[in-house]
């Protein structure tokens, strides 16, 4: 029993930095701010580094790995807050052609039972599979070309991640897949995202109180952001064990655990980074606001807070732990 | 990474619930909390019968992992908590089998492993608490004794028990932190009055202890003379790691009891205190996971834990004080207030939990200060 990435596994992580750092640093990134439209370029480069067929097979060109593998990939993505629809991309290797590769980009949207249906980057997904909840309860999926639903524009809070309102959708070419794993596995591969812009928040954080001088000493000897910055990293450490656990089990409730903690995680940080920043944190130009409004994004996507901490309620009455 | 234990770990598990399955049903009901006596007694056969077994030592002489799974194990069974024997196993113990020459060991863990001797923690002074380093009570040398002058306070179980674990200063000009001294004292030496303090929670739970010329020998020092310090933060990081394995799976029990509780009287029915139970539901099962995690740090580091311990007990002891409150709702304005009822008194203890074995604050300084890296200031 260890809970600790392995060698092999830190150094996929390692790997996985030094690939975004080269291929998405921070001026990429500024410049992704100001023309989101998702880089058909960098998708495939991402896509030939194996990013999108971790988990396939070796035998049908993956990289064979398992969903532990995946998340610390996910973990490093959010880190670098990498924009395009990760998760549609991670699931959909091998489901629809070309995804794998990066050269064709997938969208994954999930209708459960009505209600809002949002989907990200609408304008740059070649096709879609749209998720629902079915008479079986176990979820049905379409396969749809991407002119197929009807739109309503959305102006998106994350100035990265462009995005519409599905209104109607056609029900006309259902694709076998497993759904509820589907919704899993999307849902802990967003959490992992979250927690990877976690601990990078903390880390903003940190470096602008060890610089950043007032009242002629380091801000970071203060005990008031000295006291933020430390429960920045519980929450961090929180999600992580919670994170990685779900990995292990990829059962249904502790992706919910992780994915209650790694929402929490992320928005949170995010805002208390920002305070320790002060007024620069409130600018444009400081990553900060990118951090908190795609932390946002991900709280609203694969599970509610209502909805999960119900859930959650509901598994003490019935005894399963999720272990 | 992953979550599989071990066969030889899976089969003392096994080995352990099977014993226990045997040996708890016809243990005797627990004596009263006031009982000091009685408590002692109770708690120190309790002890005895796992030496009998074999699993006497596991505190210390086990892996991060075996240790943990006793905790687990004993917990889930409803086993007696480990009660008086507290700070022999999970503090001195430790300190003593890491720290404690041949002889040492020889003398004091047995005793301790047999269930024969309680040890109390004479670290905190009315003038040093979480600042430690602060401690006055002195030691002077003469011959082969230490002779100590001071006070004690906050030290639990210290009415019953045979030895201390001792912070004395034996260099008064040392900086603070250099010239402290870790002695083992016998609690019958002539010099020594104890004087029980009582909590909020009702009970006496530990006692100010008031030293005046008690005479130690030089040979219960654990460790160099004046390097008290770094035997501490030893002692310290086994408390803040280990220590609270038992509970959180106590905690969880008392989770589902909690539900089950508020479903039988309608409170159930409340969205905003069911999720405020799923949270609380997250909450722990990460806490499990931290434990976990944190276990196999303290593998690599010789089974000592390392500050992951301090990021475990912050939030630790903000989330138990969060289940009891949420009890309190669970029973109701009536309910809440009623003294007698279940659950009250762990709302009233767990009030300890953000002091005890250095504040919250103290924790967050930690944190910031050592795994963080931000410079040291006020």
């Amino acid at each position: 029993m260890d809970l600790r990435p392995t060698a092999d596994q830190r150094a996929l992580q390692a790997g996985t930095r030094e690939l975004l750092t080269r291929c998405f640093g921070r001026d990429r990134l500024r410049e992704a701010v100001e023309a989101p439209a998702l880089d058909r370029a960098l998708w495939r480069e991402l896509g030939a580094a194996g990013l999108f067929a971790l988990r396939l097979p070796e035998a049908d060109g993956g990289v064979g790995l398992g969903l532990p593998d995946a998340v610390l990939v996910f973990e490093e993505a959010g880190r670098a807050l990498l924009p395009g629809p990760l998760v549609a991309g991670e699931l959909l290797a091998g489901v629809v052609p070309g995804v794998a590769t990066g050269e064709r980009v997938a969208g994954l949207c999930d209708a459960g039972r009505g209600g809002e249906v949002l989907w990200e980057h609408p304008g740059d997904c070649d096709e879609l599979i749209l998720l629902e909840d079915g008479t079986d309860a176990h979820g049905r999926a379409f396969w749809n070309a991407p002119d197929w639903p009807v739109l309503e524009p959305v102006r998106s809070i994350d100035p990265l991640t462009p995005l519409a309102r599905v209104t109607s959708y056609p029900r006309r070419a259902p694709r076998s897949l497993d759904v509820p794993r589907l919704r899993r596995e999307a849902a802990l591969l967003t959490a992992a995202l979250q927690l990877g812009s976690a601990a990078r928040t903390v880390e903003m954080a940190v470096e602008h109180a060890r610089r950043r001088e007032q009242f002629g000493v380091r801000i970071g000897s203060f005990q008031a952001v000295k006291h933020l910055c430390a429960e920045m990293l519980i929450r961090v450490e929180m999600a992580r064990s919670a994170v990685y656990a779900a990995s292990l089990t990829a059962k249904s409730l502790p992706v919910v655990v992780a994915k209650v903690l790694a929402d929490e995680a992320a928005v949170r940080n995010a805002r208390d980074c920002l305070q320790v920043h002060g007024g620069m944190g409130f600018t444009w130009e400081a990553d900060v606001h990118l951090h908190l409004k795609r932390a946002w994004l991900r709280v609203e996507q694969w599970q509610s807070g209502g909805k999960a901490e119900e859930a959650l309620a509901e598994a003490l009455l019935t005894g399963h732990d999720g272990e | 990474m992953d979550l599989a234990y071990a066969p030889e770990e899976e089969e003392f598990r096994a080995r352990l619930r099977e014993w226990l399955a045997k040996t708890l049903p016809d243990l005797p009901a627990r004596p009263d909390p006031l009982d000091w006596p009685g408590r002692r007694a109770y708690d120190l056969g309790w002890q005895r019968r796992l030496y009998d077994a074999g699993y006497g030592a596991v505190h210390w002489d086990a892996s991060p992992t075996v240790r943990l799974i006793f905790l687990e194990e004993t917990e889930r069974a409803g086993a007696p908590y480990v009660g008086a024997n507290f700070v022999g196993l999970l503090h001195a113990g430790p300190t003593i089998a890491a720290e404690g020459t041949d002889e040492q060991r020889a003398r004091w863990l047995p005793p301790v492993v047999r269930g024969d001797e309680v040890w109390c923690q004479g670290f905190s002074e009315p003038e040093a608490g979480s600042d430690l380093a602060a401690l006055r009570t002195r030691a002077v040398r003469d011959g082969d004794e230490y002779v100590v002058t001071g006070q004690k306070i906050w030290t639990s179980h210290a009415e019953i028990a045979d030895w201390c674990e001792l912070l004395v200063r034996t260099d008064p000009e040392a900086p603070r932190h250099r010239g402290i001294s870790w002695l083992a004292m016998p609690m019958d030496a002539p010099g020594i009055t104890v004087r029980p303090l009582r909590t909020l929670a009702g009970p006496a739970e530990f006692a100010e202890v008031f030293l005046d010329g008690v005479r130690v020998p030089v040979a219960n020092r654990v460790g160099a003379e004046h390097d008290g310090w770094r035997v501490t933060m030893v002692t310290l990081s086994f408390e803040r790691g280990t220590a609270f394995v038992g509970e959180v799976v106590a905690c969880r029990r008392t989770l589902g009891e909690l539900a089950r509780a508020a479903r039988a009287n309608g409170r159930w029915d409340d969205p905003v205190l069911r999720r405020r139970l799923g949270r609380l539901n997250a909450e722990f099962t990460a806490l499990w996971r931290l434990i976990q995690r944190n276990v196999g740090a303290a593998r690599d580091a010789g089974g000592v834990p390392d500050a992951g311990g301090s990021v475990f007990k912050l939030r630790y002891s903000q989330v138990r004080q969060e289940l009891y409150d949420a009890a309190a709702e669970v029973l109701g304005p009536s309910g809440a207030l009623d003294a007698d009822q279940r659950w009250t008194a762990d709302r009233l203890s767990s009030l300890s939990y953000t002091i005890a074995a250095g504040t919250s604050q103290i924790q967050r300084d930690i944190i910031a200060e050592r795994i963080l890296g931000l410079p040291k200031g006020r």
